[in-house]
């Protein structure tokens, strides 16, 4: 039976994993391969490393983590932030990238869609999404959730899996940090239309929350940043929790 | 130990030539027939779409080579696709080696899902296969075209309906799931196969 992914999040800059990270007898607090490496042995699904960086120097750096990620871990990986368009894209995937993770400039040029999953494949194309419920409509934002579009969550995520999206990573606005769950009715209707996987993010405050986003949002995968990095929640102890619950887990 | 990675126009080489340097193999990625002809195991990996990788192989006489190698050799996800006789998508005659024909998945209700993406356990391998244990293990999948069931099936998955997970016949070896992202279990084939 396919099993529910757990995927932890990490945000990169210049090269070093920022947000703290707090990991019992860690020393390289901070490298994002080292923290990789420990998730990847805890038992995470896939990895997602998003580069914040805004320079054109910690692009470069952010190439060679993705390299260096490549060579040193054997679980998939999925990179995000500072793609602009399809020469980005071959080159994190030719530095052993497995997936990338695209956001506003879909939204500004939906095209980048067709184009990713014509040249390298659907399954390589993860679309995010960062959506506010808003006047009965879950409005889609770019540049980080500082600007609005007129997209609605829904289409937009339909559209981009008509133009080959291989998955939606969906994070609610309202509840992205604020550790009171995912949007479970929002999910699940995405979910239900969508064809591709779904992965909920944002929003993760205990256990239970991944519990009913599997189960009430129907989703495929679930993932999140501070509740792993500062050891709330811990990977293993997670998949025995669902395992227990029924939920198919690789454990 | 030679170990030759089949260079061609399919992506994730890399991935997999990573993998075996963290088993400490130092693999070549060539295209060139006499070097792969010459060695001791040959993998035939990648990430891409069975026509226009069919087309190139062809072009560059490397269906042939594939076709008459006699060490063991390794098939990965669209290398396995590739290594049966025909493939529904872009609808083109394949290897042969394995007679079998690729089809693209049919969903039988919305939960069915393609691509067939994520972790999913392989059933009904014998340890002979690889040499270990990895029977119910979970290993990594990406793919929206599955070979069926068949004679050269020696490990089984489900997913929308039963499929093969591990093909074998003579030297030839394949896998559906990607063994360099399938964690320590991944791992353990890999060395299974250095060591036949």
């Amino acid at each position: 039976m396919l099993a529910k992914r757990i995927i932890p999040c990490l945000d990169v800059k210049d090269g070093m994993v920022v947000k703290g990270v707090n990991f019992v007898n860690f020393r390289n607090a901070g490298d994002p391969v080292e923290l990789g490496k420990q998730y990847s042995e805890q038992g995470a699904d896939e990895l997602v490393f998003l580069d914040i960086t805004a320079s054109y120097e910690g692009r470069k750096t952010f190439t060679d983590v993705v390299k260096r990620v490549a060579e040193n871990i054997n679980i998939p990986f999925t990179v995000g932030g500072g793609i602009t368009e399809l020469a980005d894209v071959e080159r994190l995937l030719n530095a052993g990238a497995d997936k990338v993770s695209l956001n506003s400039l879909a939204l500004k040029n939906p095209q980048i869609i067709d184009d990713i999953a014509k040249n390298f494949g659907a399954q390589v194309c993860v679309v995010a999404i960062d959506a506010n419920f808003e006047n009965n409509m879950w409005r889609c934002y770019v540049n980080g959730g500082h600007v609005p579009t007129d997209k609605d969550l829904f289409s937009w995520a339909k559209e981009a899996e008509s133009r080959g999206a291989g998955e939606i990573l969906f994070t609610s606005m309202s509840h992205d940090g604020m550790k009171i769950g995912f949007p479970n009715d929002a999910l699940r209707t995405l979910s239900e239309t969508l064809n591709i996987p779904v992965i909920a993010s944002g929003g993760a405050g205990k256990m239970e929350d991944f519990k009913d986003a599997f189960e009430l949002g129907k989703v495929d995968a679930a993932l999140a940043a501070s509740v792993f990095h500062f050891g709330e929640i811990k990977i293993p102890e997670l998949k025995a929790y669902l395992a227990e619950n029924n939920i198919c887990v690789r454990l | 130990m030679k170990v030759v990675i089949i260079k061609y126009n399919a992506g994730n080489i890399f991935s997999v030539y990573c993998a075996l340097k963290r088993v400490g193999v130092d693999a070549i990625i060539t295209d060139d027939k006499d070097i792969i002809r010459s060695a001791d195991k040959v993998i035939f990996p990648g990430v891409g779409e069975a026509a226009s990788t069919m087309k190139y192989l062809k072009e560059h006489g490397l269906d042939e080579v594939i076709k008459s190698l006699k060490q063991p050799v390794l098939g990965i996800c669209i290398g396995m696709q590739l290594m049966c006789s025909h493939s529904e998508e872009g609808n083109v005659d394949c290897l042969g080696i394995f007679d079998a024909e690729v089809k693209r998945f049919s969903p039988r209700c919305h939960a069915d899902k393609v691509p067939h993406m994520g972790w999913n356990s392989i059933t009904n391998i014998n340890d002979s296969v690889f040499n270990c244990n990895v029977n119910n293990e979970f290993v990594y999948f990406v793919h929206s075209y599955y070979v069926p069931l068949c004679n050269e099936t020696v490990g089984c998955c489900d997913y929308i309906q039963p499929f093969s997970a591990v093909l074998k016949k003579d030297n030839f070896y394949a896998t559906q799931f990607h063994i360099e992202k399938s964690g320590s279990v991944g791992e353990m084939i890999l060395k299974g196969f250095l060591d036949l």
